[in-house]
């Protein structure tokens, strides 16, 4: 019994429950434009889902999901798409300025560059959380062993 | 040429990010450190190519002019100087990072967060609402509680750590002040508060409150003494191309900067701010100094030096506020005052990120800081030597340098509006600045070599063109005085000027 993580029951329950918390968050990010929620809140969520697979499953065997470099690129990304999204907007007439028709109120496909706007932020967000716990996760000297093995004495 | 603007902030910002992005991409990753040279001299160009245009406002995503909401970017005289100030050192820190970053691991990292910096410098200059100011003054602060931890010694972490609670403490001052501001005007651009907080009053206790914060959260920021105490620390730790930076822009453009802006295109100048001003500037030049006199450790002694110099601006702003809050205001003086504190602040950037650089190179082939280790370097690094010594003369105030005009232009404007004690001052911190560069000059270029340096050569050509970049600037902007008063100073002293009533 010497797997890292957390015990069988937690790996168990994250495995199914980490997908959907994964999904609710891009779903947050994607109605951001017609509900409470938007690119942050969504990002929060999708890196909760992260948080929990390193908690469950140890930063070694998790790494291979929720990693570093995955972390920056996507970070990256997000950060890069929310720019182009306002570079876009030269299209049209200036910075941050709607390139997109705005669309009928209340649908999905509405308002114009925002849902691109918050799907970035959601990239951002997500990844720049996931990557601040990751780093948070790989410092554990200093610790007394067993505080650092609480989670699977239990 | 308004759809340059955003371009500015864009182009440092989407350099950063993509640098992220290709920094784990196998063959990819060996273009960061080239994309970032470019990304800042494309920046410097299109500063540059923006001197010639007039003031320019831009409202970011559509937003008209009439309307309370909305970013608005203005680009005026006083925010041209300062981004080409904030991207010509820029360039040549990022120059001179290109060799020196060499023996560090995630040289990437570093390529990022110095785009981030010198981006949310150049928003924090072109902002024109107190928000927008504000969430820039954060990413620039963040990026640099970063880049001076990026050694990760415990000396850097911990210089790091102070710097980022005080510096937090500073933004949350900041955001106080905004959100009174706010709440008593219920604006956030600055010309539209600056509108009302005429019909409110500025003797109302409400506004002196927001200023009071707001004053209070620029000087920690701007390092002026006694709210100095992070300076000293987190400038030396940081790597010398971050030194440069942080000592010769961060401190001015999220500083010094705001401070002129707000003080005269927000709160409106009144006696209050203007003594406020006075004082810590004065309090600032000669604590400074002494401060500064004492060290024995080169970047430190840089750093004290830096609280000294830059207290010469804030006396000239403050004593500019002064002579216009007279019951009969004195625009020659207070126009005179603007010029020489701004030219002060441009030669600033120039010598002290050149001491900085310089004293990166020398530390990278002497291996120690302390002055008394060091010695005879003008033989074994003549280029570095050079510019270290230009440098020094410069800031010490020996003329033909630029250094030497900009003091006596200071001296003269505080006689005129009737401030001789000041003036004095003035004098007397000059002659100590001159002391303590002797210092340096006696103990790292002149004298025995000490083993410590015996092994020590001239540092590689792409630190030494950044050296050599800086110091044709200092030599020449004290020649082309005229040309540079009438292109940059000028339009930056009307631009606060202007806003007053």
């Amino acid at each position: 019994m010497s797997q890292p993580g957390m015990t069988i029951i937690v790996k168990n329950t994250t495995r199914i429950i980490a997908g959907f918390i994964a999904l609710f968050g891009v779903y947050i990010a994607l109605t951001g434009h017609l509900s409470p929620g938007g690119g942050f809140a969504g990002g929060v969520i999708l890196a909760a889902a992260a948080v929990l697979v390193v908690l469950a499953f140890g930063s070694g065997f998790a790494g291979r999901i929720v990693n570093e470099p995955k972390c920056h690129i996507w970070d990256g990304t997000g950060a890069m798409g929310f720019l182009v999204v306002a570079l876009c907007g030269y299209i049209t007439g200036g910075f941050f300025v709607n390139f997109i028709p705005i669309g009928t109120a209340h649908h999905l496909l509405s308002g114009g560059m925002i849902p691109l706007a918050n799907l970035a932020i959601l990239l951002k967000v997500g990844a720049g959380l996931a990557g601040a716990f990751v780093a948070l996760s790989a410092f554990k000297y200093g610790r007394p062993r067993s505080i650092r093995r609480v989670g699977r004495e239990l | 040429m308004e759809q340059l603007v955003p371009l500015l902030v864009a182009l440092p910002l989407g350099a950063a990010f993509l640098i992220v992005m290709i920094a784990h991409a196998g063959p990819l990753k060996r273009l960061t450190t080239p994309l970032a040279v470019l990304a800042v001299l494309v920046n410097l160009l299109i500063a540059g190519r923006l001197l010639w245009a007039g003031a320019l406002h831009v409202y970011v995503g559509g937003w008209g002019q009439g309307q309370t909401l909305g970013i608005e970017l203005v680009c005026d005289g006083l925010s041209k100087l300062m981004l080409i100030v904030i991207n010509f050192v820029a360039l040549a820190s990022i120059i001179f990072a290109t060799q020196y970053m060499r023996r560090f691991t995630k040289v990437w990292l570093f390529d990022a967060l110095f785009l981030l910096m010198t981006g949310a410098m150049s928003a924090v200059v072109l902002a024109g609402d107190m928000f927008n100011l504000f969430v820039f003054l954060e990413v620039a602060a963040i990026a640099s509680y970063a880049l001076v931890a990026f050694g990760c010694e415990s000396e850097e972490l911990e210089a790091a750590f102070k710097y980022l609670i005080l510096g937090t403490v500073g933004s949350a001052f900041i955001l106080l002040g905004v959100t009174i501001l706010y709440s008593l005007t219920g604006h956030l651009n600055m010309a539209k508060i600056s509108e009302a907080l005429r019909t409110i009053g500025p003797d109302s206790p409400g506004v002196l409150l927001g200023g009071a914060a707001i004053i209070a959260g620029l000087a920690l920021k701007a390092a002026m003494v006694p709210f100095h105490a992070w300076l000293p620390d987190a400038h030396p730790s940081a790597p010398a191309p971050i030194s440069a930076m942080l000592s010769g822009v961060l401190i001015k453009a999220s500083g010094v900067y705001a401070l002129a802006r707000v003080v005269f295109g927000v709160l409106g100048v009144s006696p209050y701010y203007a003594n406020i001003l006075i004082a810590m500037g004065l309090l600032s030049m000669v604590l400074g100094m002494f401060l500064a006199i004492g060290q024995w450790d080169f970047k430190r002694l840089l750093a004290y030096s830096s609280i000294s110099q830059v207290g010469y601006v804030v006396l000239a702003l403050g004593v500019a506020a002064e002579a216009m809050s007279r019951a009969a205001p004195d625009r020659t003086v207070a126009a005179l005052c603007l010029f020489g504190g701004l030219f002060h602040l441009f030669n600033h950037a120039t010598f002290k990120s050149l001491l900085f650089l310089a004293s990166g190179s020398i530390e990278q082939q002497a291996h120690t800081r302390l002055l008394k280790e060091m010695g005879g370097l003008s033989r074994r690094m003549p280029v570095t030597s050079f510019c270290c010594r230009i440098g020094a003369l410069s800031i010490s105030g020996v003329p033909p340098f630029n250094g030497f005009f900009s003091k006596l232009i200071i001296i003269i404007a505080l006689v005129l509006s009737g401030h001789n004690v000041l003036a004095a001052v003035g004098i007397g911190v000059a002659v100590g600045t001159l002391l303590m560069y002797i210092k340096v000059q006696r103990y790292v270029l002149e004298g025995e070599p000490s083993d410590a340096v015996a092994a020590a050569r001239e540092a590689p050509a792409g630190m030494c063109i950044a050296l050599v970049l800086l110091t044709i600037v200092c030599i020449c902007a004290g020649l082309a005085l005229v040309p540079l008063r009438d292109l940059l100073f000028t339009p930056a002293g009307e631009a606060l000027l202007g806003a007053l009533p």
